[in-house]
């Protein structure tokens, strides 16, 4: 890949790139199969490390671990609403990831976890914080020569839920018109959130991490008023466009409706509910 | 581009080897390459199911896989789901339940299906529609395809 | 066959294989993956052929030059416009009462002059593999001289709009479908409006004035397209002598036959034409495309050619049905009795003429006794895709918003939603505005076993999680076809009978085929091996359209039945040396009626056939007069998210008429099948142009169909009130369920949120939007 530059491409799931090189998206003169590298392959979990997810692991293995189930809900709602299922054995998230889509159905969740992205090259590994990697619609900030090896997760905290909401007109088999990761973290009493995540996608050039939303809540009791006025934030940052997937207007309307809604699912989530 | 290369894999049950070019498709491969014409084309992107094979377990698009992606693993298309005297449970249900009307996505629904019903054997009107959420069908509105998976359900117990 | 009717003049025949479910003859082929499909073909070095598409709406062709396309290595033919015969623009019927414009289907198939919409054939490549006929086409030049589009049905009718066709013939008369071209020495302006048409009943202006209430909307929808799985594909071969052999789905294959025919300027019975299983049609596959491609290209490179669509070229390049604008207006009296009605329709052709403006202008009012009603069509050519036949072609559009209407009546004068459609209900001798009187009918059984249903009757279920309930019913009307039809039986020596007839089966039409012989000649379905012959092999038989194949081409298998019933009982009287009028056959047994009282089984005579006079063939050919028009009410339940506008149905029953029902799980099936598609062009489907015509979502996956999660089961309920037009009653089924859902869901989404929407699709950007509206805000 390195010598071939801009001209490669890695090939995981194929689920975007196939696609996108039958429609001569982008021209290029090598795809190249990383899915036969092992370290890209590794699903892992310590206590100390968190959970590291190689970028050629299909959707389908990560929703169905049973580490990733009890400790990382919020990627289990992630993965599992991309495509059927035909698409989830094959779609991995550091595809998802390296397509950069506004709308990803992956990428908010990701940021909202403060996932990494581990990055090779023949400098070496370095990481990228998630919400950093996607640069514009479809570009994301590899280099020449650079491969997406890893996502990691940190360990979940004590008292912390993280929930992941998509809109779609369908029920599956969609593009998001809006979506939706949060993660917070509640002090001991489970009353007041002492940090918060809140991400958003399919409403800028790059999904977002909604920083001003995310600093308002933390400190707030939890109450539907301090969930509503975070998710007005929220939306302040929004800069979607019109096309044929939905509305600017709809589209910031979503970001208040879903903020709210995975809001409260994460609170359950914190609370143990 | 043009040049060929040679692929071993396994399809149903059997070994087989094929040349293709890179870009062709496993689907391609399946139905111009080895005429395996019971694997469908409704989209070529993913979205319709009706070219779904098992690759090693797992349900794909055969659209979505390249052909030389398949080289060592093992594959399981429509033509390998019915015994050599005796169809498959499904098979059957789908033909009991009137679960096909012109019969393009059937064999995508049976091969789903199937795998579906290796992995649980027990389940929901619900979890059977969102299992066969990647597979479209125009002609039965679902209801009796839906149905035929449960019945076979119950003629596998 | 003697059909007894009691009180209600229901018949009750004692059938043996009509009404029941035996699995269908072709289900296990498809079953198990043999079953050959269009694209299934694969012959000894044949070649694959594409097709070029223009990249603008609207655009003069000043040439094309394919030298570099056909210097590449494995390419061995193009062919443009300039390979077609040529052909005349005026309307003619092609022999079998076809009637088509060849000069405009010429130029569907591919363009002469002028690409009129994005996506439009300009040329197509045979080419050694399909990778290298896609190389090949990026290779050809054409140079286009682009002209303003017009997209929309009402800027398309305006004077000064840009205009497609600069001598189009404006026809007074629904008839003249296909449109035409003017006279050389008619000097009056051009216009886009292929035909403008009125019927009339009564005197509706003065009976609206005795109206207490009116009720007058407007109305849109968008083009929907048919959205059969298995894309166009046609595979051809042409030999040195000039006869050609064509394996392509079709609805017809004699219509394919005699298109191309005539598009190639070459006798039809030079074009042998073998159907293959068709994987979805839905009235899209009536029509050539890919189909004259094929052969000459095959002509041309002296190789069998299979030509293939991709997906984005079904939607690009195929006819979706037709986008629309409506005005509709209905009065009533206080006590609920409609009094009057009027509507215009200005349908979108697309870019050639022949939307289905005249089914949708005749079907809006059908289901209504009404004296005094107006109705109004236009039929419009823009720089869209041509629109093709989708089942129950203009009842859809028109009835969405006769429906909707007659809900806001029913609301406003307190009265039930079904009361009010069973009070103005269609009967026996009921005129239609159009002109013909119904015959027998069963829209009033239809509402009164709707209102009995538990359905109907039960509780909607208290909204959760902040969703809001609603439920809706709608009607809809379809007239049912018929046409030519032919049938040829084959007694063999064990008891069976081969059957060959020339309906192409959509949705399981050989099993029905199979049974009307076998109830006639008292066998099991399984004893009737039916085929689909090809054009070749069985005599001329109309489309499978219309909701017609149970009608005539199940009418032709009971005439071919009947015919080997006579020849086996003279076969019997002869080896008995009695007169046939003393044998007699019943329930698969020939009896002497007197004397000797002898019997002989069918199946017994079946083998003693060859050696007492030779082979018994049973054959009919019918062209019956006689439809039973079909009329359907459905009940929706749904639940809107009213934060996100989504709209989830969560229960569904249709009620339909469907006179005798030959298989009641295929006829189950047609109605689910309808409903489903209904539901999506309710609440999902529908092109989305950008400003220069490109369809913007041309895939399936933002081309929103139904997946299995988002519809419930679908109750079809069958309400059986036989034809008495038909031997065993039937009337078509197939197409009327797609007619009611859009005003039923609409309809139950205002009886949720309270908001009358009166444009499709009712997606969740339509529905927040009416939400707002109606709360007065900008946002919720």
């Amino acid at each position: 890949m390195d010598s071939y530059g801009s001209k490669a491409k890695a090939l995981a799931g194929g689920t975007d790139i196939l696609v996108q090189l039958r429609g001569n998206r982008f021209d290029i003169e090598m795809l190249v199969d990383v899915k036969s590298i092992p370290e890209l392959n590794e699903l892992s979990y310590t206590v100390s490390e968190g959970l590291s997810v190689g970028a050629a692991v299909p959707c389908i293995r990560i929703y169905e671990d049973s580490v990733v189930q009890q400790s990382y809900p919020c990627l289990v709602d992630a993965a599992f609403l991309i495509g059927g299922i035909q698409i989830q054995s094959r779609a991995t998230i550091g595809g998802n990831l390296c397509n950069a889509s506004p709308s990803g159905d992956t990428i908010p969740a990701l940021i909202a976890l403060e996932a990494e992205a581990v990055v090779f090259s023949k400098r070496g590994y370095r990481s990228i914080p998630v919400e950093d990697f996607c640069v514009g619609p479809g570009q994301n900030g590899l280099q020449d020569g650079e491969l997406l090896v890893s996502i990691k997760f940190p360990p979940p905290k004590l008292y912390s839920g993280a929930h992941f909401l998509r809109f779609i007109p369908r029920n599956e088999m969609d593009i998001a018109v809006a979506n939706v990761g949060v993660a917070l973290t509640l002090d001991s009493k489970k009353q007041t959130v002492e940090s918060a995540r809140i991400a958003l996608g399919a409403v800028g050039p790059t999904p977002l991490l909604a920083t001003k939303a995310s600093e308002f809540l933390v400190g707030k009791e939890i109450s539907d008023d301090s969930l509503y006025e975070t998710a007005e934030i929220a939306k302040q940052i929004a800069s979607p466009i019109t096309d044929m997937r939905g509305t600017i207007n709809q589209r910031i309307h979503l970001v208040g409706v879903l903020t709210r809604r995975a809001l409260q699912k994460a609170v359950e989530r914190a609370k143990g509910v | 581009m043009n040049e060929k290369i040679h692929v071993k894999t396994k399809i149903n049950d059997n070994d087989v080897e094929f040349l293709c070019e890179a870009r062709q498709s496993l689907l391609e491969v399946l139905r111009d390459v080895l005429d395996m014409t019971g694997t469908k084309e409704g989209c070529n992107d993913g979205n319709c199911g009706a070219c779904t094979v098992i690759l090693d377990g797992q349900i794909v698009d055969s659209c979505l896989v390249l052909a030389v992606e398949v080289s060592g693993k093992t594959i399981t298309t429509i033509e390998g789901i019915a015994g050599v005297d005796k169809l498959h449970p499904i098979q059957q249900a789908f033909l009991e339940q009137a679960a096909l009307q012109c019969g393009i996505c059937t064999p995508g629904f049976i091969v789903a299906s199937k795998a579906l019903l290796d992995r649980e054997p027990n389940v929901s009107e619900g979890r059977i529609r969102h299992w066969l959420a990647g597979n479209l069908c125009r002609c039965t509105g679902y209801d009796k395809i839906v149905r035929a998976v449960m019945a076979a359900q119950e003629n596998t117990k | 066959m003697t059909i007894k009717l009691d009180d209600k003049g229901i018949s009750k025949p004692n059938y043996k294989v009509i009404g029941t479910r035996p699995i269908r003859h072709d289900g296990l082929e498809k079953v198990t993956g043999q079953a050959r499909y269009s694209a299934d073909i694969n012959l000894p070095g044949m070649l694959y052929g594409k097709v070029l598409r223009s990249p603008h709406a609207h655009a003069r062709i000043r040439g094309i030059n394919a030298g570099k396309a056909l210097a590449l290595k494995g390419v061995f033919a193009v062919i443009t416009s300039a390979d077609f015969s040529i052909q005349s623009d005026k309307v003619i019927d092609l022999g079998e009462g076809a009637m088509t414009n060849p000069g405009f289907l010429s130029q569907n198939v591919m363009a002469k002059e002028k690409v009129l919409y994005k996506g439009h054939a300009v040329a197509a490549v045979a080419a050694e593999s399909l990778h290298l006929a896609e190389e090949a086409l990026a290779l050809i030049d054409v140079d286009y001289e682009v002209m303003n589009p017009v997209f929309d049905v009402r800027e398309a009718m305006k004077p000064g709009a840009p205009l497609l066709h600069d001598r189009l013939y404006h026809s007074s008369t629904p008839f003249m479908r296909p449109g035409g071209l003017k006279d050389d020495d008619d000097g009056s302006p051009g216009s886009n409006i292929a035909s403008h048409f009125v019927f009339e009943l009564g005197n509706p202006e003065n009976a609206f004035n005795e109206a207490d209430i009116i009720v007058e909307r407007e109305f849109q929808t968008k083009p929907v397209h048919q959205g059969y799985i298995e894309p166009h594909a046609a595979t051809a071969t042409w030999n040195r002598d000039g006869k050609a052999t064509l394996w392509c789905s079709s609805q017809g294959q004699f219509t394919m036959r005699d298109q191309s025919a005539a598009l190639l300027g070459i006798p039809a019975s030079n074009i042998r034409v073998i159907p293959l299983e068709i994987g979805g049609g839905f009235g899209g596959k009536t029509l050539v495309y890919l189909e004259p491609i094929a052969l000459l290209l095959a002509k041309k490179a002296g190789r069998s050619v299979k030509v293939t669509m991709s997906r984005k070229e079904v939607f690009e390049g195929t006819g979706p049905t037709s986008g629309s604008f409506m005005r509709v207006k209905i009065g009533a009296n206080n006590d609920g009795k409609f009094v009057a009605a009027e509507g215009v329709l200005a349908y979108e052709a697309g870019a050639f003429p022949g939307s289905p403006v005249n089914p949708g202008v005749q079907c809006m009012f059908a289901s209504y006794d009404l004296k005094d009603v107006r109705v109004e069509g236009y039929d419009v050519v823009v720089n869209k895709q041509k629109v093709a036949a989708y089942r129950a072609p203009g009842s859809p559009g028109s009835c969405f918003a006769v429906e909707t209407i007659v809900d806001e009546l029913a609301e406003k004068l307190n009265i039930d939603p079904l009361e009010i459609r069973r009070k103005n209900g269609a009967k026996e001798g009921t005129r239609r505005v159009s002109g013909p009187v119904f015959g027998k009918i069963g829209y009033l059984e239809t509402i009164e076993t709707a209102k009995a249903h538990p359905h109907y009757i039960e509780p909607i279920g208290n909204n959760l999680d902040g969703k809001l309930r609603g439920r809706g019913v709608a009607s809809g009307f379809w007239f049912n076809g018929s046409g030519p039809a032919c049938a040829t039986a084959n007694v063999n020596s064990d008891g069976t009978v081969s059957l060959i007839e020339g309906s192409p089966d959509i949705g399981g039409t050989r099993a029905m085929a199979a049974m009307s012989v076998a109830e006639v000649l008292g066998l099991s379905a399984q004893d009737v091996h039916p085929s689909v012959g090809d054009t070749d092999s069985i005599g001329y038989t109309s489309n499978t359209g219309g909701s017609s194949v149970a009608f005539k081409t199940g009418w032709a298998c009971y005439e071919a039945a009947q015919d080997i019933k006579r020849q086996c009982i003279d076969r019997a009287a002869e080896i008995w040396g009695v007169d046939p009028g003393q044998v007699e056959m019943h329930e698969g047994v020939l009896n002497e009626k007197s004397g000797a009282r002898r019997q002989i089984t069918f199946k017994e005579l079946a083998s003693v056939l060859l050696s007492t006079g030779g082979p018994v063939v049973g054959k009919a050919t019918v062209d019956p007069a006689g439809v039973g028009g079909a009329f359907a009410l459905h009940i929706a339940d749904v639940e809107v998210d009213p934060q996100t506008g989504k709209v989830d149905v969560i229960r569904y029953t249709a009620f339909q008429d469907v006179g005798r029902a030959v298989h009641p799980s295929y006829v189950e099936g047609q109605i689910q099948g309808g409903v489903a598609q209904g539901i999506g062009w309710a609440l999902n489907e529908e092109y989305v142009f950008s400003e220069d015509g490109t369809m913007l979502n041309s895939s399936f996956l933002d081309y929103r169909m139904p997946t299995s999660l988002d519809l419930p089961m679908i109750e079809a309920v069958i309400v059986e009130v036989p034809n008495p037009g038909h031997p065993f009653g039937v009337r078509g089924v197939g197409e009327v369920p797609i007619v009611p859902p859009m005003a039923a869901i609409a309809n139950a989404v205002y009886d949720a949120i309270g908001v009358r929407i009166s444009r499709l699709p009712i997606n969740p950007a339509t529905v927040l939007e009416a939400i707002w509206a109606k709360e007065g805000s900008g946002q919720g």
